[in-house]
């Protein structure tokens, strides 16, 4: 493939975009969670201070929700721009699953966030908890209709095929209930309430360190570690392993790939490090785990693997190196955060926490690790699913919209990354003014 | 089944328009009506909670459109390249600046954000009409269902045409006009005096835009595609639509002038409607017109999506609507009082 094609900036452009749309609703999402346990507890207990700590992170989910719709919306509207041949080809299966979730999600978040974030007096207490649980309610289900949609590229189920070529919804159930779908939403929501907890854990850390906010430091602290431990665990078992046995059961290539397996072997090993040479067809330096692959997908130490040397060289992903590394960073960053928090939790447990200065810098560290797991998890399905954009039906390269020039997708592409860095620099702005002003401000705030 | 997914489309795109349209609106006259950061607050404060509510009309009229017809989502939204990004990158200025504005006590952050909000909300609305304009006159749809346009060329409607010509620019300044006036009756409906006064004015003034716009814009579109009257010469329901619009270009002038702010709102949200409803009416059963050949033309024939899927969405869409209604009854209920100075709101 030409690098400077055409479909090569509609590739670039849709996951630069993508991969920026979605550091913003792992946060969304995971707090989303998070409010409503906090409003609850506040709720059941009549503890202010859960209150207080609510209406804070209220204000940091309000800024984020507003990033996130902004770039949210040319997504939408990026399938018809950039990949026109997908979606005349798509659109009779995947139009159902995207236009539910504007009827089902959109609405249901868009309408009960403004009351959330500015109805407190007016709808009591009862009625403010109410609203988080809407609000949570919409993030998610949005994220089941987009996750069910990528689904059904990675596995594509419930269609029949016309004359024409396109393909057409079958049966409605079965798009909905798609297997690869059901564990695909449980690894990323977990992925999400990650995120929340990691970040909400890390400016708890900050508050201690930096000894402002002290009470509700170690409220956040304490949140944030239990939640984030919790769907750490959930992370790897079942979520992350129910992934990649779906993987090893349909997209063998995939796994070989991810796994820079290049030889066929029984006992296949599992790597921990090392670089993949593809002009030798080997991995340079590995430092590997005899039998964990095998028994990782077949349950069976001696099972036989199949290695990229079985498929032939046009059926390959395009770029193997990267999706192996971001594999590699996936699970590897999983893995540190879970050694993190549960020796956190052991801490807290023991009333230790808040006194143990090297585990705050560690937890305030942490604060990046989820955005880019998230990302480098995204990045192994999506390039794990090439060559095709539409796995075993349609390839990437017939996707794209056949009008589009090389040099138009470039001109939106860098108007895109201007406008992006814009953003990101105001949104770093806002969310460091608020995380200055703590969580006192934000209550006083809110009473005006 | 097709039918009825081409008048929930065109409905839901009526919808977004006479909902959002008050939004863009606001922002085009802001300037004007809001004098101070804190009467451009009180603006703000006036869409701050149903804004994103508003623009989801959009999203879930496109989602809807890629459902119900993708050859038409493919062909219109990538041969629509350049200016359909353009219109994307406004949305994201236009949603960043209501937001983020009221989060730094600072008089020249006000200022930018003002400035965006007021910049954005103006070529909106000219897009959105221009892009009416171009479906109208027609693209050059080739064989494969495909087209690209460029943003512009000789500016004539004839010939390789450009997404701007005399023609779109015309329909993109009625939009303009109709959106900033839809927008001060909003104003002048939740805001209290001085704003309300001068929302009223400048209502006064763009009714006699609005009004000439609509005798010139209907003479240029059966001049540049006279196929537009074939429905409404035919004997049956075709004199009700251009009925319904005089009838609310006379509301809108009758009821402002009595000082009953909702009946005139009212009234501008159903010209809008009649104006829209008057070209989905006029286009029915094409899609999207090819000035190449007719026969290269997306009708509702060639492009709906399987019958199973269109007949399941029904049910759901159906279910989405009302839930839909009902939080915006609940949501617009929340905050009917107008805005003041006093009032609680973060905006
Ligand atoms: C905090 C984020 C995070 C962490 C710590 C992990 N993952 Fe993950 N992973 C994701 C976030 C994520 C994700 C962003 O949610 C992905 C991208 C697409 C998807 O379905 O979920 C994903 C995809 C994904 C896939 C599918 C790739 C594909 O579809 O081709 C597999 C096999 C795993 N993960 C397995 C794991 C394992 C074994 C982990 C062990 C530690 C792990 N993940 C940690
Ligand atoms: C937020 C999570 C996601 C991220 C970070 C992400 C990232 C990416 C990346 C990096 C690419 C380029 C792959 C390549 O060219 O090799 C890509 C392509 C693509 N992704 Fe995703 N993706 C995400 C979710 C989705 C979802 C939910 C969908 C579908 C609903 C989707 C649909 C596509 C399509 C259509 C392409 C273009 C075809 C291709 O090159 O594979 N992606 N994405
Ligand atoms: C091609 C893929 C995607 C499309 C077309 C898309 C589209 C959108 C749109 C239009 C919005 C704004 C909604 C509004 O105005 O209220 C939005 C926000 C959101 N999206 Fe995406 N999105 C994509 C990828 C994802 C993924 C992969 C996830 C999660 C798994 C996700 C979760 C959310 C959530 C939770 C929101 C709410 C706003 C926020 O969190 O900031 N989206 N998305």
């Amino acid at each position: 493939m030409n690098l400077f094609d055409a479909a090569f900036w509609s590739r670039f452009q849709f996951g630069f975009t993508l991969t920026y749309h979605y550091l913003f609703p792992q946060l969304t999402m995971g707090l989303a969670l998070l409010l409503v346990v906090m409003k609850g507890i506040a709720l059941r207990t009549g503890d202010r201070r859960y209150d207080e700590a609510a209406r804070f992170w209220g204000r940091i989910f309000g800024i984020n929700f507003a990033f996130g719709v902004v770039t949210g919306i040319p997504m939408e509207f990026q399938f018809g721009t950039n990949w026109a041949a997908f979606s005349k080809f798509a659109g009779g299966v995947i139009g159902q699953t995207l236009a539910m979730e504007g009827m089902f999600a959109f609405f249901l978040e868009s309408s009960f966030l403004g009351l959330f974030l500015y109805g407190e007096r007016r709808l009591g207490r009862v009625g403010h908890w109410v609203s988080s649980l809407l609000v949570f309610l919409g993030s998610w289900l949005s994220g089941y209709f987009i996750v069910a949609t990528d689904a059904w590229m990675q596995h594509p189920v419930a269609y029949t095929t016309l004359p024409d070529g396109s393909v057409q919804l079958s049966s409605f159930r079965a798009l909905l209930t798609n297997p690869w779908a059901l564990w695909q939403y449980a690894h990323t929501m977990s992925g999400a309430a990650i995120t929340g907890a990691v970040v909400m854990a890390g400016v708890g850390a900050f508050y201690l360190l930096t000894g402002r906010a002290v009470e509700h430091g170690r409220l956040f602290l304490k949140v944030g570690v239990i939640a984030g431990c919790l769907f750490s665990l959930l992370q790897l078992f079942p979520t992350g392993d129910g992934q990649g046995r779906l993987i090893a059961e349909h997209q063998p290539t995939t796994l070989a790939a991810m796994e820079a397996l290049f030889n066929t072997a029984p006992g296949a090993p599992l790597v921990l490090i090392g670089q993949p040479n593809m002009a030798e067809r080997q991995l340079d330096n590995p430092i590997l785990v005899p039998g964990v692959l095998s028994f990782l997908t077949y349950r069976r130490w001696g099972a036989t693997v199949q290695g990229l040397d079985a498929f032939p060289p046009s059926s390959w992903p395009d770029n193997i190196p990267l999706l192996y590394y971001a594999y590699h960073i996936m699970v590897g960053l999983g893995t540190i955060m879970l050694a993190v928090l549960l020796v956190a939790v052991f801490l807290l447990w023991r009333g230790a926490l808040a006194r143990t200065r090297w585990m705050l810098w560690l937890l305030m560290l942490l604060i990046p690790f989820p955005y880019i797991a998230n990302t480098a998890g995204w990045m192994t399905a999506e390039i794990g699913r090439q060559p095709w954009v539409v796995y075993g039906l349609m390839r990437t390269a017939q996707g794209f919209s056949p009008e589009v020039s090389a040099g138009n997708g470039l001109f939106t592409l860098l108007g895109f990354m201007g406008m992006y860095t814009v953003l990101t620099v105001v949104f770093l702005f806002l969310v460091r003014r608020e995380i200055e002003h703590g969580p006192a401000a934000a209550s006083t705030a809110a009473a005006h | 089944m097709a039918t009825l997914w081409f008048a929930i489309v065109a409905l839901m795109l009526v919808i977004y328009t006479v909902l959002d349209g008050f939004d863009l609106g606001a922002g085009t006259v802001h300037w004007l009506v809001g004098r101070t950061p804190e009467e451009r607050r009180l603006v703000l404060r006036s869409i701050g909670p149903v804004w994103d509510g508003n623009e989801v009309w959009l999203l879930a009229a496109g989602g809807t459109l890629y459902f119900a017809f993708p050859p038409l989502y493919a062909a219109s939204f990538s041969g629509f390249y350049l200016p359909l990004i353009m219109v994307l990158w406004l949305l994201m200025l236009r949603g960043i600046s209501i937001e983020i504005r009221a989060h730094v006590d600072e008089p020249i952050w006000y200022a930018f954000y003002d400035f965006l909000f007021a910049l954005s909300g103006a070529l909106l609305s000219i897009f959105l009409g221009a892009a009416l304009g171009n479906v109208i006159r027609g693209v050059p749809l080739n064989g494969d269902g495909y087209f690209f346009l460029p943003l512009w060329t000789t500016f004539r409607v004839t010939g390789s045409v450009g997404i701007l010509d005399w023609y779109t620019v015309l329909v993109g300044v009625m939009s303009f006009v109709t959106l900033a006036s839809h927008g001060a009756y909003w104003l002048a409906l939740k805001t209290e005096e001085p704003l309300r006064g001068r929302a009223r004015q400048i209502a006064a003034v763009l009714w006699w835009a609005v009004a000439l716009l609509t005798v010139v814009g209907l003479v240029a579109t059966v001049w540049v595609r006279p196929a537009v009257l074939d429905h409404y010469s035919r004997p049956g329901a075709g004199w009700l639509i251009p009925a319904l619009v005089v009838a609310a270009l006379a509301g809108m002038a009758f009821y402002r002038a009595r000082g009953r702010d909702l009946a005139a709102f009212l009234a501008s949200s159903l010209y809008i409607a009649g104006m829209l409803g008057g070209v989905a009416f006029a286009m029915y059963p094409t899609l999207l017109a090819s000035n190449i050949d007719p026969s290269f033309s997306l009708t509702l024939a060639n492009s709906a999506a399987g019958a199973y899927g269109l007949r399941v969405g029904i049910m759901w869409w159906v279910v989405g609507v009302l839930l839909a209604a009902g939080y915006f009854t609940y949501v617009y209920w929340s905050f009917r009082s107008r805005v003041s100075a006093s009032g609680e709101g973060v905006y």
